[in-house]
């Protein structure tokens, strides 16, 4: 044998293959978006954002940033309208989503400029000089509220803030209620988080006039159906929108499909500006604005009969989109539409959907896509059930769970489900989670007094999305009237270049899954080579990549999916290679085969010339060629799974082509003390047919399951009552580390999938759909209690643990287990006393003097009377080194001559805005001495309340006792004035908060 | 100017990775006089002629030191966008611990944040490292 | 998230830092290692003119045992102090909470006297500092003043240091060798400010009788507080923790926000009070039978 050929011998198709990605990553050598400057002369955007949940744009002045040195451009929502249009969705509803804030913004952090300058840095500095008026509207922002009739409207064209309705009827759920033995109900509600990737979004945009072109690199992962809309936002031609990703993405998750608006947008400014331009998201850009999870309220309920015998299902489901709804929403309340019967045999199922509209960030993709939301219903009521029948929970399951001979499984509301064995996983996941001695540990732990509890939830994965399944939020009319949508392309594109060497190119925009080594893996099996021979190129190219609509990365459709097409495109250059070799070997192309680097004839090892050789034939020589084959060796496969069709008039649709199946299992102790939850056991099993790389598996269900841990535990994008954003760093969005995440117990099923040659389902998502609600299931089981919502974080499990009010209102995160007795929930309140050294009637002139007021607020520098009891003034306010000049606004109201009055409030600066207002009552005390009372409630909103949420209760504390501290001091009789004895009498005196 | 700005678009070294530009995530780590610290939160101007390794510089070129092979053979990445903080992370970890126990991986990385791998590779990886070194040495 | 333009100085001695800081005043910011501040500039919450980096001020970086204390400078890294022996033998209190504060990464750079001077009600050196009866020592062009840790704290980020002052050692008394220690905390994740915190020292003159007690809790009012236990002092151990954990909770003022109730902070000052006036005795115990 030559020198230079490895000896091949085992099919690497399933073979626990290094990676091919691996060491460019581990060197530093991969290129993400951020490290690319793929053209000279780049400028830096950075976005001026709403600091407000819903305002109307009164007037926005550019010119003080414009003048900044170094500033090319600064463009708002006006400027760009004449070269955009909204994005468009298949909600009918008038509600036009653009890019940037037009006339009203809806949520903080949405777009309302765009500077363009030489660094990022001068870019910032210039969004600080622009002048912004808002006209603040009321805002809504929560579910509940959000639907109410008085409730505020947040698009005036649609009248209401529910954007939808459609309702779903499958079998008889009817009947099936109506005859059932038990019926179970519960309601929950799910708050909003996102499986954030650390690297962010990032765009670089270019116009050119000729050719009269966008070109953007962007790390947007797909779905390429987007791409049409984009260009049609843009106003042109899809080509005349070249869109290109860069070689590596650091991770997605889903979210960063989202990118698709600053795609738009900065495409748009490149061309107003005249120049191309960079922009980064930074990390607080990203929790404040990207996109989420939506968040849901829900009530599901279960028929059943005495024998457990799951007979009907009933959802309500109302799920938030935010302020817009970015396509491909609603698809999140879709996703798993067709596969409601979960992994259960129920035929009987209703649905009814709401989507609603509130002051909050557009939601889109996030891991496990409207998955973890659905099962959170499903697989709550099933331990519900189970606890209220008596079954044991594993039990009812088994005893639900499609049969294993039943596969291909029809699902009532259209699902596919191509292959399983739910029964073997389950047996597996309790055998390898020692479900019998866990139940005896929990019976000891019990009756030693400690709460440990065990939950399960299983469901099944769907991948590979049928494109039209989100058109199920238009009815079958509708769908009639539109032009018809089915399928799922994927493709893909296997060359040999002269020297003999192979590329393939995909369109699945990996984001870190590995695409390119199981890519490789496959052709090399193909091709009888070595993995490390095959070259894979995953950056994308709209010009230059066989790309369609369902190209992209998501919905686990790289192994359901994608790898078919990449087997069946190696699979015609193997056959042109046989060929090639059949000529130059005079044998059959039957009788070739491709091995160890080598075309050989079958059983004949000196039979053969290098594969190498036999390809570079097809360059060199074409006028040699058999007549049977063409010239070159560039193939291309493009695929689309055969049952994807278009959903029918009965509202079915098969969503997706594969079908796997996960279950886990948690079991936990919880510190009643303290609300720490210690997980105790965690085991997952998964059904993901025939494993393309185990190792990649592997990797993607401990990944998968510490987004759903997350999601459990820390995890929320947080807004108070006012709309204001409250988790803008990684320090107030939690996310697990290596300390929080446990060691889980693995287990495999395989059930080889018939959609495609290789056996693979989808995977990837798995865990982080059941993950919550196992955990919430096993945290219900340990206390006993059904009523509760996540994150399970500290104090809210403690709260849980120790009987306190619990609504599952999810939103705002901690006011709903604030002790009873606080009125305002969601407002920093506090009130305080203090005795001053002057009679009332001089209390209450000074109150009402302004210089007096000037000298006692602190850090005031100026204080002008506008009118009678209103003032403006400057403040500065330091405290510690984090100071800031505010334009106050000050008022006295319902004045009760010598005993009460009433302080309102405003500020706003470049940290935020707040506003408050307080109570004051005097009351005379011996010794001509005044006691003087304060209440007050104030909000903050803007960086600050993103930002500093731990602290502004402290802060604001301080600050309103020392404005009455120095009123104080200001008529002490003393000259000399003992600052520590009346901090000490302050702090005796002034409580902040409630007793 | 942020430190971590300068390595990457002034001097291209763009294995520092920016995740959060607040000192939280990690993935912008490296090592100044060998001690793992954010490049984020420091400017440029205060490392001024400081000994600066990058994920670049800590294997020679074109070879793969014991923890990057480690994290290779146990998947310990996926996107790989926090993998050359934590590579950073480890080296001073290491020297500064060559015993650790998998408590104490934990702890050190839990300065780092990876949103793909559930981090039981890493840790696996990272002991595995561990313990090769202990026996190369 | 860019940091406003400022102007940035180095100075290489501790006079020379001074002179900045008198002439630059509340206009300036000093910059340790930058762990909180770093963020703060970045986020532009924090917009100073002047920072002034102490950060290669050798004179800052020392630890020296002078008679009762031991003077650690105000640059000294947290991960210095965490593997420094004088601070393990003489100051066990701080070691201990030292692994609770941030991560490997940021002790590398952070300072102890950067965390005392950034006041955050929750941080663990404070509260160990203040357990400790500890002092801060500040320096400015005019004069150096003395101020003890108890006093020093005055709010969530408030403190008695003025802007022309810059803390130039924190002052810690050293333990008695028969002493107990222990740190206890409770936080969301790992390497998280405390959601509440607790310090105890103890020692016994015979194995019945309390004869020093220290109980000092973070993060539940909005500084450190040392609690008064000074009617436990003389009585036996046996069931102190229960009673002394009961006294806390009930002499603590919590702050009631968003990121945590008062009634569970207050539910946590008792666990974690408990938790660490346990621990704390039975290392006295243990010293006790190890030093006769
Ligand atoms: S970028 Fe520096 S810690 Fe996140
Ligand atoms: S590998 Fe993607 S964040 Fe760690």
């Amino acid at each position: 044998m030559p020198d230079g050929i490895e000896t091949i011998s085992k099919r690497w198709i399933g073979a626990a293959v290094g990676r091919k990605e691996d060491e460019a990553l581990l060197t530093g050598q991969a290129r993400f978006i951020d490290d690319l400057y793929p053209i000279p002369g780049l400028c830096f955007a950075a976005i001026l954002r709403s600091p407000h949940a819903h305002v109307r744009i009164r007037r926005i002045d550019v010119e003080r940033a414009h003048q900044l040195p170094g500033v090319r451009q600064v463009i708002t929502g006006k400027d760009v309208l004449e070269l955009i249009g909204p994005l468009p969705s298949v909600v009918k509803a008038p509600l036009p989503y653009y890019p940037i804030a037009i006339d009203k913004a809806r949520y903080v952090g949405e777009p309302i400029a765009v500077v363009v300058a030489d660094t990022r840095y001068n870019a910032e500095d210039a969004c600080e000089l622009i002048d912004t008026e808002y006209e603040v509207l009321p805002p809504v922002t929560d579910l509940r509220s959000a639907t109410e009739r008085d409730a505020p409207v947040i698009h005036e064209a649609v009248g209401s803030n529910v954007i939808s309705r459609r309702s779903f009827s499958y079998g008889n759920p009817e009947g099936a209620f109506a005859a059932a033995d038990r019926v179970f109900e519960f309601s929950y509600s799910l708050p909003r988080y996102a499986s954030t990737p650390i690297e962010t979004f990032g765009v670089i945009a270019q116009f050119e006039r000729a050719p009269d072109r966008y070109t953007v690199w962007s790390n947007f992962q797909g779905p390429f159906v987007v791409q049409p809309l984009m260009a049609n936002a843009l106003r042109v031609p899809g080509h005349r929108l070249r869109l290109i990703t860069p070689p590596s993405s650091g991770g997605s998750f889903g979210i960063k499909q989202a990118v698709l608006s600053y795609i738009v947008l900065l495409a748009a400014v490149s061309r107003k500006a005249g120049v191309p331009i960079k922009w980064i998201e930074d990390r607080a850009e990203h929790l404040t604005a990207a996109s989420a999870s939506s968040d849901r309220l829900g009530t599901v309920a279960a028929a059943f009969t005495k024998d457990g015998e799951l007979t009907g299902l009933r959802f309500r489901n109302t799920a938030n989109m935010g302020a817009y709804v970015r396509p491909p929403e609603p698809a999140s309340l879709y996703r798993m539409h067709a596969a409601s019967n979960g992994c259960y045999r129920v035929k009987n199922i209703s649905i009814d959907n709401e989507l609603v509209v509130t002051n909050s960030t557009p939601v889109g993709l996030n891991r496990g896509y409207g998955g973890p939301q659905f099962y959170f219903a499903l697989e709550r009521i099933m331990e519900i059930a189970a606890r209220g029948l008596d079954i044991d929970p594993a039990e009812l399951r088994r005893r639900n769970f499609v049969p294993t001979g039943a596969f291909p499984y029809k699902a009532p509301a259209g699902a596919v489900f191509d292959a399983g064995d739910y029964e073997a996983a389950l047996s597996e996941l309790l055998r390898i989670a020692g479900y019998e001695e866990l139940k005896e540990r929990r019976a000891a732990a019990r009756r030693a007094g400690r709460a440990f509890g065990i939950g399960l939830a299983a469901g099944v994965e769907p991948s590979g999305s049928n494109m039209a399944y989100v058109s199920l939020e238009q009815t079958p009319q509708e769908r009639r009237r539109a032009d018809r949508k089915s399928g799922a392309n994927a493709s893909a594109v296997v060359a040999v270049d002269p020297s003999g060497q192979v590329t393939v190119r995909l369109c699945s925009c990996p984001n870190g899954q590995g695409h390119a080594t199981v890519a490789a893996q496959i052709v090399a099996d193909t091709l009888g080579l070595h993995p490390d021979d095959i070259h894979v190129v995953t950056e994308m190219d709209t010009l230059t990549s066989p790309w369609s609509i369902a190209s992209g990365n998501y919905s686990n459709r790289f192994a359901a999916i994608v790898v078919e097409a990449v087997a069946k495109c190696a699979e015609q250059v193997a056959q042109k290679i046989r060929l090639l070799a059949a000529a130059a070997l005079d044998a059959t192309a039957d009788e070739i085969e491709l091995h160890e680097g080598y075309a050989r004839v079958r059983g004949q090892s000196n039979r053969g010339l290098p594969f190498r050789k036999a390809a570079s034939r097809a360059h060199w020589d074409p006028a040699g060629l058999p007549d049977a084959i063409g010239p070159g060796l560039h193939e291309c496969a493009i695929i689309s799974p055969p049952v994807l069709d278009p959903p029918d008039d009965e509202d079915r649709i098969a969503s997706a082509v594969t079908f796997g199946f996960v279950i886990d299992l948690a079991a936990v102790e919880i510190d009643r003390n303290t609300g720490a939850i210690r997980i105790d056991k965690y085991a997952s099993v998964h059904d993901v047919g025939t494993q393309l790389n185990p190792k990649i598996v592997e990797g993607q269900v401990h990944g998968g399951f510490a987004h759903g841990l997350g999601a459990a535990l820390f995890e929320e994008l947080a807004y108070d009552d006012q709309g204001n954003f409250l988790t803008g760093t990684f320090a107030d969005y939690l996310c697990p580390t290596a300390v929080e995440v446990p060691q889980i117990e693995i287990g495999h099923v395989e059930t080889p999938s018939p959609a495609n040659a290789l056996g693979a389902k989808g995977m990837g998502d798995g865990s982080s759909m059941l993950t919550p609600a196992a955990i919430t299931n096993a945290v219900a089981d340990a206390l006993g209690r059904d009523d509760i919502s996540l994150p399970l974080n500290l104090q809210r499990v403690w709260a849980f643990a120790n009987g306190h009010d619990a609504t599952t209102k999810s939103r705002p995160a901690i006011s709903s287990i604030r002790p009873a007795g606080r009125a305002v929930g969601e407002m920093l309140t506090g009130s305080g006393k203090i005795t001053l050294f002057a009679p009332v009637q001089e209390v209450w002139r000074r109150l009402l003097d302004p210089s007096e007021l000037a000298a006692s607020i602190p850090g005031c520098s100026s204080l002008t009377q506008d009118e009678i009891d209103r003032y403006s003034a400057r403040v500065t306010i330091g405290i510690g080194a984090i100071r800031g000049t505010y334009h106050a606004q000050i008022e006295l109201r319902d004045k009760n001559e010598g005993s009460s009055l009433r302080l309102l409030g405003k500020a706003i600066g470049p940290l935020g805005f707040g506003s408050g207002s307080g109570l004051v009552t005097l009351q005379p005390e011996t010794g001509d001495r005044t006691r003087l009372e304060y209440s007050y409630e104030a909000e903050v909103g803007g960086k600050l309340a993103a930002v500093g949420q731990r602290m502004l209760g402290s802060v604001m504390r301080y600050l309103i006792g020392q404005f009455f501290r120095s009123l104080e001091r200001r008529m002490r009789p003393a000259a000399r004035l003992d600052w520590r004895s009346w901090w000490l009498r302050f702090r005796r005196h002034g409580s902040g908060g409630e007793a | 100017m942020l430190l971590c700005d300068f390595l990457r678009h002034e001097l291209h070294a763009f294995a520092v990775h920016v995740g959060c530009e607040h000192g939280v995530c990690g993935a912008c780590t490296i090592l100044i006089e060998g001690r793992a610290v954010r490049s984020c939160t420091q400017y440029a101007a205060q490392a001024d002629g400081a000994d600066i390794v990058t994920a670049e510089g800590l294997a020679p070129p074109g070879t793969l030191n014991e923890v990057q092979r480690a994290f290779m053979k146990h998947h310990a990445l996926q996107c790989g966008f926090c993998t050359p903080g934590i590579l950073c992370s480890v080296a001073h970890f290491l020297r500064q611990t060559p015993e650790p126990d998998e408590r104490r991986v934990r702890e050190m990385l839990s300065g780092h944040i990876c949103r793909c791998t559930g981090y039981t590779s890493i840790v696996t990886a990272i002991l595995e490292a561990a313990a090769m070194m202990r026996k190369g040495s | 998230m860019k940091p406003v333009a400022f102007d940035y100085y180095r100075p290489q001695t501790l006079s020379e830092a001074l002179e900045l800081l008198a002439d630059k005043g509340d206009e300036a910011v000093i910059l340790a290692g930058g762990m909180t501040l770093g963020p703060m500039l970045n986020l532009r919450i924090v917009r100073p003119r002047a920072v002034i980096d102490i950060s290669r001020i050798e004179a800052l970086q020392t630890i020296s045992v002078t008679g009762s204390v031991v003077v650690t400078g105000a640059g000294l890294t947290q991960s210095e102090a965490l593997s420094s022996e004088i601070i393990a033998r003489e100051v066990p209190l701080l070691a201990m909470a030292l692994p609770w504060v941030g991560h490997f990464q940021t002790r590398n750079r952070g300072t102890l006297g950067g965390s005392v001077a950034h006041a955050d009600p929750s941080a663990e050196i404070p509260l160990a500092l203040v357990a400790c009866g500890g002092t801060v020592v500040l320096q400015s062009r005019w004069g150096q003043r003395r101020i003890g840790a108890r006093q020093f704290f005055v709010g969530a980020l408030v403190t008695q240091r003025r802007p022309d002052e810059m803390i130039m050692a924190l002052e810690w008394p050293r333990s008695a060798p028969d002493a107990g220690h222990a740190f206890s905390e409770i936080a969301q994740r790992h390497g998280d400010f405390a959601i509440a915190a607790a310090a105890c020292t103890v020692r016994l003159a015979k194995p019945d009788r309390v004869e020093q007690l220290v109980v000092g809790i973070g993060g539940v009012e909005d500084r450190p507080v040392a609690i008064d236990v000074s009617s436990f002092l003389g009585q036996a151990p046996g069931e102190m923790a229960a009673k002394l954990s009961e006294y806390a909770a009930a002499s603590v003022s919590p702050m009631d926000d968003r990121s945590a109730s008062a009634a569970y902070r207050t539910a946590l000052t008792k666990v974690l009070v408990e938790r660490a006036v346990n621990s704390a005795l039975s290392i006295a115990r243990l010293q006790r039978g190890r030093l006769q």
